[in-house]
């Protein structure tokens, strides 16, 4: 095989002109906003969706803030306990269901898969677009519920706090999760059949890029437990509505079935959350230490682990809920497998850093916050899946600082890191890297400084979802606002340098990065609007560097 | 990575001429067959954990209520419920022969098999209003206007003779009768915490059998569709996914209604009729 960038343009010569200054790509052969928003194109789905869960994030964020806010001082001063109610629980309905959830997948899933396998769109575009409007529907149920009266049960809707003792908010709520549930099902349908029979000649199973593997695991999840939820949330509003007693144990219901099919959803949807962005931290890894990934096999695998896994140890969030205790017992032994998968990925990491050249270019900023962050917030996960320990830290903060390192740390930052890295690919331009690398220092940084306190202060014994606490926490929480504030200007900066780069950042060239998947050896940057002009046949690995492509691989003196 | 190029299958597009059989995305209309007729396993996969979420509460519920469980299913007719599964049999098997039709490409033929399945799906669901229609008269639905007390009297009733439609003219409407019941019979049902779960089981056969028979209206819908699309001859040996895809739709939906049937209506046969 010769090197990449010779070999490819030569390859592939009808596909030279475009895209390379005034040729025609997806984003300029129709420019009116009808053709983006009737696009069948999965390129430009994604963006709608980028665009979309941006919006929702800063708003997520805005929640974060008023928290942070009223938390600097012990006394409830800033707001009442009703609206600090709603505004964590908007916080976290927001977070989970609006941006974390579908944040990879839909954004760079949407816009990646179909170049990395070598096919010129998702199996169904038409069904593509449809999940992106069945977003914006549920989004606008949703928003009209927690800006319009405003929720106060906090994200699960446990019963009876959802159904007795409610606003009637929730039922809009719900109705908003229960439409936006069928567009995580639908993306998902459409993934796991792209991938099953959109693949290119010569391109197997074990010749597809890592970042499709993790999409396949976290399609899976997205179909199987996605319709729980869904049925979970109208047996709520049914309960509400007729006064039948599924959840109400006064009316011979039972309130732990709630929390039962809840988290049987719930749990693995962590792994809707964390398993793509695993997925982009394997490109950005193999591709800034120049070396194929190790044990590729492993580490396909341990997706899949991951997510068969996710679906057998959900009742760890109920241990204090009145769980029988050998069925704790199981359920925390299962739960201790989770790290089983979830450590070989660290490891497999590390060791292809080991010996290769790694660079510190923005994305790989960001991966190495990533591999850091991931796995403080996993090893917390086993205090909290150890039975002994959660009983002192259930509902504390400590439990909020552990999902907030494997969710922002880990979901956000690797997100943030496939986006630094498919950016080029996206818009065919560089941004700022001196911006992009203050950013990945800040965020890093501001993390670590918000909720590292937050173990120590969980700790110590305060409860979530207060917002009054006693004096001797005020410490710790005023390090956590700091900290926030740090973060807060970490997210801001690419909210700014990313949209100024699109019209005014250096152009970007076919492969900035000398990776060696199709979707940068053999599309344009920005690819044109069917991606190939003709269907590449694959024959090797995905990754295979050639280590002459640059100039920090030649001085590492391979 | 190492890659070569061939040449896009473009000839793909010209060796059929009618346009719609081949999308643009895809290289030849095997994959486009495969990827439609996956994509329909895929989401009958979602349906059944959408279904798993009302048989799970159905189990807990049922191990933990046997006895009223099996009460409750009784005040069901369990030879409507036998009829009904022979008529979505025979729908199925009517499908079957629209599916081979349209392999065969025999226009006019899938028109009229899935114009009969839908015939025996109208007969499905005309004998469940009638069974509704009557379980509204028993105030069985699982709303304010449920009652136990009131149900099993006049179903004992029924069974022994007075007719089914002796209740008197307190009846208005279908569903949502305003408080019709005696009052001592709310007073019994409030003293009585079989009542509540009685109405469980309730909730669980309407929600259950209603979200069935909108899968079988959306079928309908759909088939409406092809029926139209095939009249006009859209569909050929090569391109049929549709029809195909229609067709493991409703084998399924039929399938669901094979597990209703014995958990809804066979539950509390051995009780006898009367009970
Ligand atoms: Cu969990």
């Amino acid at each position: 095989m010769s090197t990449i960038i010779t070999s490819a343009p030569a390859l592939a010569p009808a596909s030279k002109e475009p895209g390379q200054g005034g040729g025609v790509d997806y984003l300029n052969h129709e420019t009116s906003i009808a053709s983006w928003l009737l696009t069948l194109d999965h390129k430009r789905i994604g963006i709608l969706y980028l665009v979309a869960m941006s919006a929702m994030f800063v708003l997520g964020g805005f929640y974060a803030g008023l928290i942070r806010a009223e938390l600097i001082t012990p006394k409830g001063d800033l707001m009442s306990s009703d609206f600090y109610n709603k505004s964590f629980t908007a916080h976290g309905v927001i977070m989970v269901f609006f941006v974390l959830i579908p944040l990879v997948p839909a954004s760079l899933g949407n816009f990646m898969l179909p170049l990395m396998i070598g096919a010129k769109d998702v199996a169904f575009p038409r069904l593509n677009l449809i999940s992106w409007y069945v977003y914006m529907i549920g989004a606008g149920f949703t928003l009209v519920a927690l800006i319009g009266g405003g929720v106060d049960t906090g994200w699960t809707f446990y019963t009876p706090l959802s159904t007795t003792y409610l606003n009637s908010n929730v039922l809009l709520t719900a109705t908003g999760l229960f439409i936006l549930g069928f567009s995580s099902i639908l993306t998902g349908l459409n993934f796991i059949v792209t991938i099953h029979r959109m693949r290119c000649p010569g391109m197997d199973w074990f010749r597809m890029p890592l970042f499709v593997w993790a999409l396949y695991a976290t399609s899976v999840i997205q179909l199987l437990g996605t319709p729980v939820i869904a049925i979970t949330l109208a047996l709520v509003g049914v309960e509400r509505l007729l006064g039948v007693g599924i959840f109400d144990p006064r009316l011979g219901g039972d309130p732990i079935l709630y929390q039962h099919l809840f988290w049987f959803y719930s749990h693995p949807a962590v792994y809707i959350m964390i398993l793509p962005p695993l997925g982009v931290t394997n490109e950005l890894i193999s591709t800034f230490s120049r070396k194929p990934i190790f044990g590729y096999s492993m580490m396909a695998g341990a997706s899949l682990a991951i997510a068969i896994f996710s679906f057998i140890v959900w009742a760890h969030h109920m241990f204090t809920s009145g769980l029988s205790p050998y069925a704790a017992m199981f359920f925390s032994l299962l739960t201790f497998s989770v790290a089983i998968p979830s450590g070989i990925k660290v490891f497999t990491w590390l060791a292809t850093l080991f010996r290769g050249s790694i660079s510190f270019d923005s994305p790989m900023l960001y991966a190495y916050g990533f591999i850091g962050l991931f796995t403080i917030g996993g090893m917390t996960g086993l205090f909290l899946s150890t039975l002994g320990t959660d009983i002192h830290f259930h509902d504390t903060y400590f439990v909020v600082a552990h999902f907030h390192y494997v969710m922002v740390g880990g979901a956000i930052v690797g997100f943030m890191g496939g986006l630094h890295f498919i950016w080029p690919k996206m818009f065919g331009r560089m941004y700022p890297e001196f911006l992009a690398r203050m950013s990945a220092i800040l965020i890093f940084v501001g993390f670590n400084l918000t909720f590292f306190p937050q173990f120590l202060v969980g700790y110590l014994g305060m409860p979530r979802r207060y917002h009054e606490y006693p004096n001797e926490f005020q410490v710790l929480n005023v390090f956590s606002t700091a900290g926030a504030t740090v973060l807060g200007v970490g997210y801001l900066l690419p909210l700014l340098y990313l949209p100024w780069s699109v019209f005014f950042g250096e152009k970007a060239g076919r492969n900035p990065w000398g990776a060696t998947t199709l979707d940068w050896t053999h599309t344009e940057s920005p690819p044109t609007p069917h991606n190939f002009e003709e269907t590449p046949v694959v024959t090797g690995e995905p990754y295979k560097y050639d280590t002459l492509f640059n100039k920090e691989s030649a001085l590492a003196g391979h | 990575m190492q890659v070569t190029e061939k040449k896009h299958a473009q000839e793909a597009h010209d060796d059929h001429g009618h346009g719609h059989e081949l999308a643009h995305h895809f290289v030849s209309v095997e994959q486009q067959h495969d990827a439609g007729n996956l994509g329909m396993w895929m989401f009958l996969t979602t349906e059944v954990l959408f279904f798993g979420g009302l048989f799970a509460a159905y189990t807990i519920y049922r191990y933990k209520f046997e006895k009223v469980f099996e009460q409750a299913s009784n005040i069901l007719d369990p030879m409507l419920g036998a009829i009904n599964t022979i008529v979505l049999i025979f729908s199925s098997v009517t499908m079957a022969f629209a599916v081979r039709s349209a392999q065969q490409g025999k226009s006019k033929a899938i028109v009229a098999w899935l114009g009969a399945t839908i015939v025996f799906g109208a007969l499905f669901l005309g004998i469940k209003y009638g069974e509704w229609k009557h379980d509204a008269h028993l105030h069985v639905f699982p709303t304010s206007d449920f009652n136990w007390t009131w149900a099993r009297e006049k179903h004992a009733e029924g069974e022994h003779g007075h007719g089914h439609d002796s209740h008197g003219p307190e009846l208005k409407g279908f569903v949502f009768n305003s408080p019709v019941v005696p009052a001592n019979y709310i007073e019994s049902d409030s003293r009585n915490p079989e009542a509540k779960q009685a109405k469980l089981f309730f909730f669980l056969y309407f929600s259950m059998t209603s979200l069935h028979a909108l899968h079988m209206i959306i079928g309908f819908g759909v088939m409406a569709v092809i029926m139209v699309y095939a009249w006009y001859g859209y569909y050929t040996p090569h391109y049929y996914v549709p029809v195909e895809s229609v067709g493991l739709y409703w084998h399924f939906v039929d399938l669901v209604w094979i597990f209703l049937f014995p958990l809804l209506y066979l539950l509390g046969a051995h009780l006898g009729a009367g009970h």
